[in-house]
């Protein structure tokens, strides 16, 4: 079996009453891609803030690649290899598609304590930038201001700087929240062609996406994982069907 | 082309600073060449407020506090006796770094209105401060004797060329903050002030950048507030008063923040209607306070926003 690449134990995390997160165990093997469905409010995106750092749990632990990162901020994580796609889109609107992948570059290029050189003629960022940016099939919108561009565009535009920081771990918070059904399928081809080269933890609600995509599903109520199991066994799983997909998801 | 109409606007603005001594020597009018010279000196600290407020998105209150010490250092060492210019602006520009170092290390820790309030405090207490220091003229400030000496090089006393050796600074502090903003620096700097939690998700911790800058705009200030106190043989400590800070926060604004030319155009713009207003009548405030209004509301990207060719990045 293979080595598990992170593992949350004990996982908890109030706001103030709510225990949004209650005593969480998961894990993600390397190369995986792990699902985490569940109602709205669940806890699905408190979980993915601890993971990447941007929230602390009020208890548990959080190992990546054998190491204990319970108490690294997001930026050290990031520089670890976490990379994260929020729920409400997050990009540089002020800056071109290409700049904004360009800084995701430079910040997993050594310090930018670099204060005379134009950072918009080093090739050195530009370069693996366009080819990210190929790469989703954004190359033609390189040149264009991050606030203009589509919906979708934006999506993809996010997890191309999530994939610029050359991640070992792809946190991905509803990729397709908000998408029409051609660019969300297009997100999802994408998605599945980083399937087994990433390693991939995606919080979904659209159940198609989730189960054409992940190997492994885990169903998140009220802050509780209630079932793990691959998706067939999700499916099959009564409590599964009674706390979420309802008797006509079948 | 944007490229094209930025070297024909700054060639232009060169052009002109360049002429106008000989030119205002012609017509007989000095003042002008005094006016010119303060604006430019205040342009130079406004250049290094728009390193953090533009680019960085500090919203510092409390700028006028390098003006203040590097103006007071210049004139303490005056007072014992020391004129070295090579010596007074070094320090001026070192001790501003260093009480930059020190604002900017707590103030940075916080944001939004706390940073506003935070640093308009600090500056606060460097201005009662100065008021206090009997021995440096308290509340009334004190007379600088002797400008500060360059071996001969470059002499202050004389208008014009002190005049040359303000406009080879701004000019120089215009480039230096441009290549800053472009910078990979920079752009880390950018990118915090457009979206923090981006910024940290791919791996960047603002901080120490943000306070890097904080330290480089307090001391770029310090030199101006050294120019400033040769410029007017004078320090006081309104060269710290809070106004102050506001006038060159307001000439960053209005001149357009985030913009290499916005500074400069502001600095021009907000001393030359104040003179040209106070001569006209006394209670000048009360029209310079519209119009202010006015500008703000109808270049909402400020005055660099409406130079053809305004580009934004």
């Amino acid at each position: 079996m293979a080595e598990a690449l992170l593992r949350a134990q004990g996982l908890c995390k109030s706001f103030g009453a709510l225990r949004a997160s209650d005593s969480i165990d998961f894990e993600l093997l390397e190369g995986e891609t792990h699902a985490v469905i569940g109602p709205n409010g669940a806890g699905k995106t408190t979980f993915i803030g601890q993971l990447s750092g941007d929230l602390r749990p009020d208890a548990g632990t959080i190992r990546f690649a054998g190491e204990e990162v319970t108490s690294l901020r997001a930026p050290a994580r990031a520089r670890m290899g976490f990379a994260r796609s929020f729920q409400i889109t997050s990009i540089y609107r002020e800056f071109t598609a290409l700049d904004n992948v360009a800084l995701a570059v430079q910040a997993h290029a050594g310090h930018s304590f670099r204060f005379w050189r134009p950072a918009r003629e080093e090739s050195a960022l530009r370069e693996p930038a366009r080819r990210i940016l190929e790469e989703v099939g954004l190359g033609a919108r390189a040149d264009v201001l991050a606030a203009n561009l589509a919906h979708g565009e934006q999506r993809q535009l996010e997890v191309a700087m999530a994939l610029a920081t050359g991640p070992r771990l792809l946190l991905l918070d509803e990729p397709v929240a908000g998408m029409g059904s051609d660019e969300s399928q297009r997100m999802v081809a994408f998605l599945a062609a980083l399937k087994g080269r990433q390693s991939i933890i995606l919080v979904e609600h659209d159940m198609d996406a989730v189960f054409s995509l992940a190997d492994r599903i885990s169903v998140l109520v009220y802050g509780r994982i209630i079932a793990t199991g691959t998706p067939q066994e999700i499916r099959a799983n009564a409590n599964v069907r009674r706390a979420y997909l309802g008797e006509d998801a079948l | 082309m944007p490229s094209r109409a930025r070297v024909l606007f700054w060639s232009a603005v060169v052009l002109l600073l360049v002429l106008l001594p000989p030119v205002v020597a012609a017509l007989k009018q000095p003042f002008y060449l005094d006016l010119v010279r303060r604006v430019m000196i205040f342009a130079i600290a406004a250049v290094s407020l728009n390193l953090i407020l533009g680019y960085g998105g500090m919203v510092s209150f409390g700028h006028a506090a390098y003006l203040g010490i590097g103006g007071y250092v210049v004139g303490i060492l005056a007072l014992y006796g020391m004129h070295s210019g090579w010596l007074q602006w070094p320090l001026a520009i070192g001790a501003s770094a260093l009480a930059a170092l020190a604002i900017g290390a707590v103030s940075i820790r916080t944001s939004g209105i706390y940073f506003i309030m935070i640093t308009l405090a600090f500056t606060q207490m460097l201005y009662y401060l100065g008021v206090s220091l009997e021995v440096f003229g308290g509340d009334d400030g004190m007379r600088i004797k002797t400008r500060s000496q360059f071996s001969g090089l470059v002499d202050l006393a004389d208008p014009v060329a002190f005049y040359y050796l303000v406009l080879v600074l701004m000019l120089g502090s215009l480039y230096l903050v441009d290549r800053l903003a472009n910078s990979r620096f920079g752009m880390v700097l950018r990118a915090a002030k457009s979206n923090e939690a981006r910024s940290r998700a791919i791996g960047l911790s603002p901080y120490l950048y943000r306070l890097a800058a904080f330290v480089i705009a307090g001391a770029l200030c310090g030199l101006a507030g050294a120019l400033l106190a040769n410029h007017t043989a004078y320090i006081t400590p309104d060269f710290m008063h809070w106004t102050r800070s506001g006038e060159i926060m307001f000439m960053v604004i209005l001149g357009g923040v985030a913009s290499s030319a916005g500074p400069l155009l502001g600095a021009v713009v907000l001393l030359v209607v104040e003179t040209l207003l106070a001569g006209w009548t006394e209670h000048w405030q009360v029209i310079l306070g519209p119009l202010l209004i006015l500008s703000v509301i109808f270049f909402r990207r400020g005055l660099a926003g409406a130079l053809p060719g305004a580009r934004n990045g």
